[in-house]
């Protein structure tokens, strides 16, 4: 399991939250206790499974929605 | 495709605008309805493109949102050749949309600052000895680092060579530059203001300080409280409400208009935001005057305290002892002062410190048959002289005689809680030293302050005894003052409180007091940064500065009042719209949609109020 941090475009709506939450969690690998969708600092927190998925997965899920991942930073848990 | 017409968005926004204001000019001026409704119908298409775009990906992870609404709207007006209505809801909502985004960023821009400081780059040691610049993303514990005059310090780490000044206000608030040499710590995101230093890392990237401080404030203000939680709920489920109402009504009345102004009526917007607006705003201020707030729950609870409980050394007090009362007796004083400090010199005692700090420059002389009188000081030789320093027993052993000025003395200095240091020269009485842990100057003006914020009660917990304990609680006018409590003592207190239905605030240094920290409703700690207590506390007030409370306690009440007040706008707004449209003639989409966007910018606005933010010196 790998801890990913991604940093966003800025954040307006609210309702960016549910879309952005929705869609990483319906990801392969991703453990869902763990998503977290900052507002106010927009960033993306989550933990997933390396040997499912890359970090670039998660971020093109966020692009399709129309949001931009400006950052992207992969720790070991 | 998609995404280049989402990053043109404000360009669209702009467009959609002229060609509204276009249209409605040629209508006036030449009367031309052709131009006027295809106007109005490139700029309604051209303005709902992103917004159905959005919608589209909302409905794919299967989410009803605001973008939903409103697209379903637009087609609606489309349907029933209502162009004008169109026209003017789309290019709102992308304006209002832009505008939040500018003012959102404004209200975040406190803590922005504070994370734009942490450091990028590091000058790294390679094998052949020289030093390259990397990202500093790529240095390790235990690589060896170059700091010059002006960089950042990259990590937390240990001097190895050189030396400098570093300007450490990032982490402690205090912005007098602090020397550091070999062996020295330095920290992560301070600067170096002169000399050039060679470290090796010891913490890197989230383990300092600097990333523990960032990483708390970011997480802060995201946090969520009790009643935000609600909200969220209850939004997710709103939004498909609305549609689902809008869709019955609708079917009811078969009037297309009702319907879809019943969407954008229902659009959640001022709810959502309101809040974390207020919480942002206010932690940041918080943030810019050296306060951590870790988050609104703790806002909530900070605002409402009625009891606060201190503990003396090290809060009120200075922490290490001065002398803070001194009388002199006869001739030959500097020459007396002299003899003094040479006896200090030698001495290790803890009053000793305090005596040599307050005589500062002057001549020593060699001490020779030195004496130790247990419990009661030091008798010696100096320069042929016999002196005696130490406590009124010493004093009377040596058979030295008290004026009756001198008794008086003894007596007023010992009741204003000092210990006394006597000192006497061939068996005449010569100073008196009355040494203390002295208040820290401004505490009383502040505690005051505190009170006009309606804290009720101030209470002090000290392991002194009990004498001392309450000279400073007279001098500082506080409620209560409790001594000789160990740590568990103190903790129990604080239980007790807590259990007679009183919200107690706890300001401590942290380093003994975790347990009280973490057990009262508001654990606040007056670190300098580099404590554990930045973990256990809610509130941490930088570089120890007791003036940053009152400030603290003021803006969490405003916060918390500003929260209020702006879930009060966004419930009333929708309230409003509702009523008028049952109950009158001049609802239509296109006002529903000017109040919804604007009651959003006025929850903004009201949020960056706190960004300013000062506590009124009345």
């Amino acid at each position: 399991m790998k801890k990913a941090t991604l940093q966003l475009e800025t954040l307006t709506c609210p309702s960016c939250l549910q879309k952005i939450d929705k869609a990483v969690k319906a990801l392969d690998g991703v453990d869902k206790e763990s998503v977290n969708v900052l507002f106010n600092s927009s960033k993306v927190k989550l933990n997933f499974d390396d040997e499912k998925l890359s970090v670039e997965n998660i971020e093109k899920a966020i692009t399709t929605l129309g949001y931009e991942v400006k950052k992207s930073q992969v720790n070991d848990l | 495709m998609q995404r280049f017409i989402l990053k043109s968005k404000n360009k669209i926004t702009l467009m959609s605008g002229i060609l509204i204001s276009a249209g409605f000019l040629t209508n006036w001026i030449i009367g031309n309805e052709t131009i006027f409704a295809w106007s109005l119908i490139i700029a309604s298409a051209l303005g709902v493109l992103p917004i159905a775009i959005q919608a589209y990906q909302a409905l794919r992870v299967k989410v009803v949102s605001i973008d939903v609404l409103v697209t379903i709207a637009v087609l609606g007006a489309f349907i029933i050749k209502n162009y004008e209505e169109a026209a003017i809801v789309t290019f709102l909502f992308l304006f209002g949309a832009f505008l939040e985004q500018r003012t959102l960023n404004k209200t975040r821009s406190a803590i922005k600052e504070l994370t734009e400081m942490a450091p990028e780059s590091a000058l790294k040691q390679i094998e052949n000895g020289k030093f390259e610049e990397v990202d500093v993303g790529e240095v390790d514990v235990g690589d060896i680092l170059l700091v010059k005059t002006g960089a950042k310090v990259p990590v937390d780490g240990t001097v190895l060579t050189g030396e400098g000044s570093i300007n450490e206000a990032s982490i402690t608030g205090e912005s007098l530059p602090v020397a550091k040499e070999t062996g020295s710590n330095v920290y992560a995101g301070t600067i170096l203001d002169n000399g050039t230093i060679q470290i090796v890392a010891d913490r890197v990237g989230e383990d300092t300080t600097f990333g523990r401080i960032i990483e708390l404030v970011e997480e802060a203000q995201d946090s969520k409280s009790e009643a935000e939680r609600f909200i969220d709920k209850f939004s997710k489920y709103y939004t498909p409400a609305v549609l689902v109402l809008s869709l019955i009504v609708g079917l009811i009345t078969q009037d297309v208009a009702l319907a879809i102004t019943i969407l954008v009526l229902g659009c959640p917007g001022a709810l959502v935001i309101g809040v974390p607006v207020s919480n942002v705003a206010g932690i940041g201020n918080g943030a810019r005057h050296g306060i951590l707030l870790k988050g609104s729950e703790v806002i909530g609870d900070f605002s409402k305290v009625d009891t606060m409980v201190f503990d003396k050394t090290g809060t009120l007090t200075v922490g290490n002892p001065s002398v803070a009362e001194k009388e002199y007796y006869g001739d030959n004083i500097d020459e007396a002062l002299g003899y003094l400090a040479s006896v200090e010199r030698e001495s290790d005692h803890p009053l000793a410190k305090a005596v040599l700090e307050e005589i500062g420059e002057t001549t020593f002389s060699a001490v020779e048959n030195t004496e130790v009188v247990k419990g009661g000081g030091i008798a010696a030789m100096v320069d042929g002289h016999r002196i005696a320093v130490g406590n009124v027993a010493l004093m009377e052993r040596e058979n030295v005689v008290f004026s009756e000025k001198a008794k008086a003395d003894v007596s007023r200095f010992e009741k204003s809680g000092n210990s006394l240091v006597l000192a006497s020269v061939d068996g005449e009485l010569k100073i008196l030293m009355g040494i203390r842990d002295q208040i820290r100057p401004g505490v009383k003006e502040d505690l005051l302050k505190l009170k006009k914020l309606k804290v009720k009660n101030l209470v002090m917990l000290s392991g002194d005894n009990q004498g001392t304990v309450d000279a400073v609680s007279r001098e500082l006018g506080l409620t209560e003052a409790h001594g000789n409590m160990l740590p568990e003592d103190k903790s129990a207190y604080i239980k007790k409180l807590i259990d007679q239905g009183q919200i107690v605030a706890f300001v401590g240094d942290g380093v003994n007091d975790s347990p009280s920290l973490a057990l009262a409703n508001i654990g606040i700690a007056m670190g300098s940064g580099t404590d554990v207590a930045i973990e256990t506390s809610d509130v941490v007030l930088m570089n120890s500065d007791f003036s940053r409370l009152p400030h603290a306690l003021g803006l969490t009440k405003a916060t918390s009042r500003n929260m209020k007040q702006n879930i009060f706008i966004a419930v009333g707004v929708v309230l409003v719209l509702l009523a008028s449209l049952l109950f009158s003639e001049w609802m239509n989409m296109s006002i529903g949609m000017l109040v919804h966007e604007a009651s959003i910018l006025v929850v903004i606005l009201n949020g960056m109020r706190l960004l300013r933010y000062k506590l009124r010196n009345k």
